[in-house]
């Protein structure tokens, strides 16, 4: 009972691409997939150690920017390298920036994480506004395409559509299995207990840092995946709005639990692409931001909270559901 | 020739100096609103940056309307403050002590207000009118001479610096919000309408907020996006300064625009780090602020 819902996640995945057309493929599926792992990175903070951060976007963007400056040099800024070296270190510096992010805010908690997290997003979009020698300024990079891997080239719609599930799948299934782990339950100790914890010995700073580190390895992942998708990326990318984007698709999909981010990351594409059948094409962010206020209204834990209370309600499955991550409303506390 | 270029180089540190000193002034209106309502409420304002935008634009139109810059500045001041209260009795009180989902509400409610604002005003760029008395250059030592209109917005911040301190410090309703900064309940229990003063401290807050918008756009300019930046200010400031704190929020106002305009003038390409460096020195530091109490 427990493995039907995902197999068939699984089957469908497989089998969207034969039924839908290349728009659906890539502007909505592929979309989904790679904005959803970024918030992904997000819903494993906020579920897990309690943190909420505005920063993911940023470290996307910063994985975004190196694989960029490294496969795409343009006019004069960036350093062409080997696909794979351009991509390890891609991800190592996303992963770094999570780490410093998290050195940063690791002595705050709640909405002062919240705050410092934000004032950094802002810094890094700032200062890709401002620098060429490094970020190529207003302009950013454009034309970074994905490799051609043994004549399979990865920018196209199926290969490229693969690629996304089987990356989002190792970050989701990654999450909910490190969460197992001796390291994850460290981390659910620290977001409940912090002052038992350290009592028993545990370095609540260093976990602290560490999760925001591997937030940002995932967050990276994610990052390549949308510059793949939109073959460029400027400061536009990392600017106030992307960053909220990644809160309020975690939100609508409800940040108790990591599908929360696919479903919230789907829900928020699909509006945002649909946004001009309902309402005025410019009126987008209005039509999301009701939406957003209206879930933070009535339901704190998203649409899976929804969900999830209806089918409780239904069948009582839900006690046999162990282990599951606390409510939204208690996190940061 | 040294010596001319030594002269230059001191006008010009003058000027900057100057400059920063007025953007501090901006910076400490808006801050004190946001550091207030924080300080008060426990309520992070995400949307203080859409009330500075919404006070510009009220200001813009009012005065265009009358061609009377005081009454633009008085009507911002007061149709913001109202939106304040308003925000506060219909959202954020049905909230009370979530602080995390009042963030997140408010952060919907400035997402919704700047695209109604883009809507309404469009994407092009505002100047409030000032009067004909104060858009005049007056004589100052080493700069040579400075806009009349920024040395008022000095002059107007350390008033309402004063003011708040007088009001905080020397009155009843001042008493009742440092009560209630301290010991929420215990005021609740003592018979005050805890929820009134709420919604009095959301409008004082807000209204400075809106007062400030119809300067900022009278000494720089209105555009969308000003929203995000004085948000990001505020943030800034009060992360510095420590929370709740108005001669906080005085200090970290001159911090971070000094750090800001400095650094744009001597180091363009990488004038936002210096801001930076101060809120991660500080937060290393003093994690609660350079005057705030610990949490």
């Amino acid at each position: 009972m427990r493995w039907i819902l995902p197999l068939a996640v699984i089957a469908l995945l497989l089998v969207y691409p034969f039924v839908v057309n290349s728009f659906w493929l890539v502007q909505i599926g592929g979309r989904t997939l790679g904005f959803g792992t970024i918030v992904l990175s997000l819903v494993f903070l906020t579920a897990y150690t309690g943190m909420l951060s505005l920063a993911q976007m940023s470290v996307a963007g910063v994985a975004g920017y190196a694989t960029a400056y490294f496969t795409a040099p343009t006019s004069g800024v960036g350093l062409l390298l080997h696909w794979p070296l351009a991509l390890v270190l891609a991800l190592g510096l996303a992963t770094m920036a999570g780490l410093l992010i998290g050195l940063v805010a690791v002595r705050t908690r709640g909405i002062y994480t919240l705050m410092i997290t934000l004032a950094l997003a802002m810094a890094f979009y700032f200062l890709t506004l401002q620098n060429y020698d490094l970020f190529n300024g207003y302009t950013g990079f454009n034309n970074v395409e994905p490799p051609v891997i043994l004549g399979l080239d990865l920018g196209a719609n199926l290969p490229f559509y693969y690629m996304s599930v089987v990356l989002a799948a190792s970050c989701y299934f990654g999450v909910r299995h490190v969460v197992r782990t001796p390291f994850g339950l460290a981390l659910q100790g620290l977001r409940d207990e912090p002052d038992r914890l350290r009592a028993l010995g545990y370095n609540v700073p260093l976990l602290r840092v560490l999760a925001f580190g591997l937030a940002g390895f995932i967050a990276g992942i994610g990052g390549i995946l949308n510059i793949w998708l939109n073959a460029s990326i400027s400061p536009g990318s990392v600017a106030l709005n992307p960053v909220i984007d990644v809160l309020m698709a975690g939100v609508l999909g409800g940040i108790g639990h990591p599908i929360g981010a696919y479903i919230g990351a789907f829900v928020f594409t699909v509006v945002d692409n649909f946004a001009i059948d309902f309402i005025a094409r410019e009126r987008f962010n209005t039509l999301i931001g009701l939406i957003f206020l209206a879930i933070v209204l009535f339901s704190p834990d998203g649409l899976t909270g929804l969900v999830h209370r209806a089918w409780t309600r239904g069948t009582g499955w839900a006690r046999r559901q162990r282990g599951r991550a606390r409510e939204t409303d208690d996190i940061g506390k | 020739m040294i010596d001319t270029l030594a002269d230059i180089n001191w006008r010009l540190f003058a000027i900057v100096t100057l400059n920063g000193l007025t953007l501090a002034s901006l910076y400490f209106i808006v801050a004190s609103g946001f550091s207030l309502i924080f300080g008060l409420m426990r309520v992070v304002n995400m949307a203080h940056g859409s009330l500075y935008l919404l006070g510009a634009y009220v200001g813009f139109e009012v005065s265009e309307a009358t061609g009377s810059w005081i009454l633009g500045i008085l009507a911002a001041g007061v149709v913001v403050a109202a939106a304040g209260a308003a925000l506060q009795v219909s959202i954020l009180s049905w909230m009370q002590g979530q602080d995390l989902r009042q963030a997140l509400a408010t952060i919907g409610v400035s997402i919704v207000a700047a695209d109604l604002m883009l809507a309404q005003w469009g994407g092009s760029a505002y100047q409030i009118a000032l009067p004909e008395a104060v858009s005049t250059f007056v004589p100052v030592p080493v700069a040579g001479r400075y806009a009349m209109a920024r040395l008022m917005l000095i002059g107007f911040a350390l008033v309402i610096g004063v003011a708040l301190w007088l009001i905080l410090n020397r009155t009843r309703i001042g008493m009742l919000i440092r009560a209630g900064v301290d010991d929420r309940r215990m005021l609740e229990a003592m018979g005050v309408n805890v929820p009134l003063v709420f919604v009095g401290v959301f409008a004082i807050g807000a209204g400075l907020a809106g007062m400030a918008g119809v300067i900022g756009g009278s000494v720089l300019s209105v555009s969308p996006g000003e929203d995000a930046r004085y948000l990001l200010s505020s943030l800034i400031v009060v992360i510095v300064g420590g929370m709740g704190s108005i001669p906080g929020a005085a200090i970290g106002a001159l911090l971070v625009a000094m750090a800001e305009t400095y650094g744009l003038a001597y180091t363009p390409t990488y004038g936002i780090v210096y801001t930076f460096a101060i809120m991660v020195a500080v937060l290393a530091v003093r994690p609660q602020g350079l005057l705030g109490r610990a949490a």
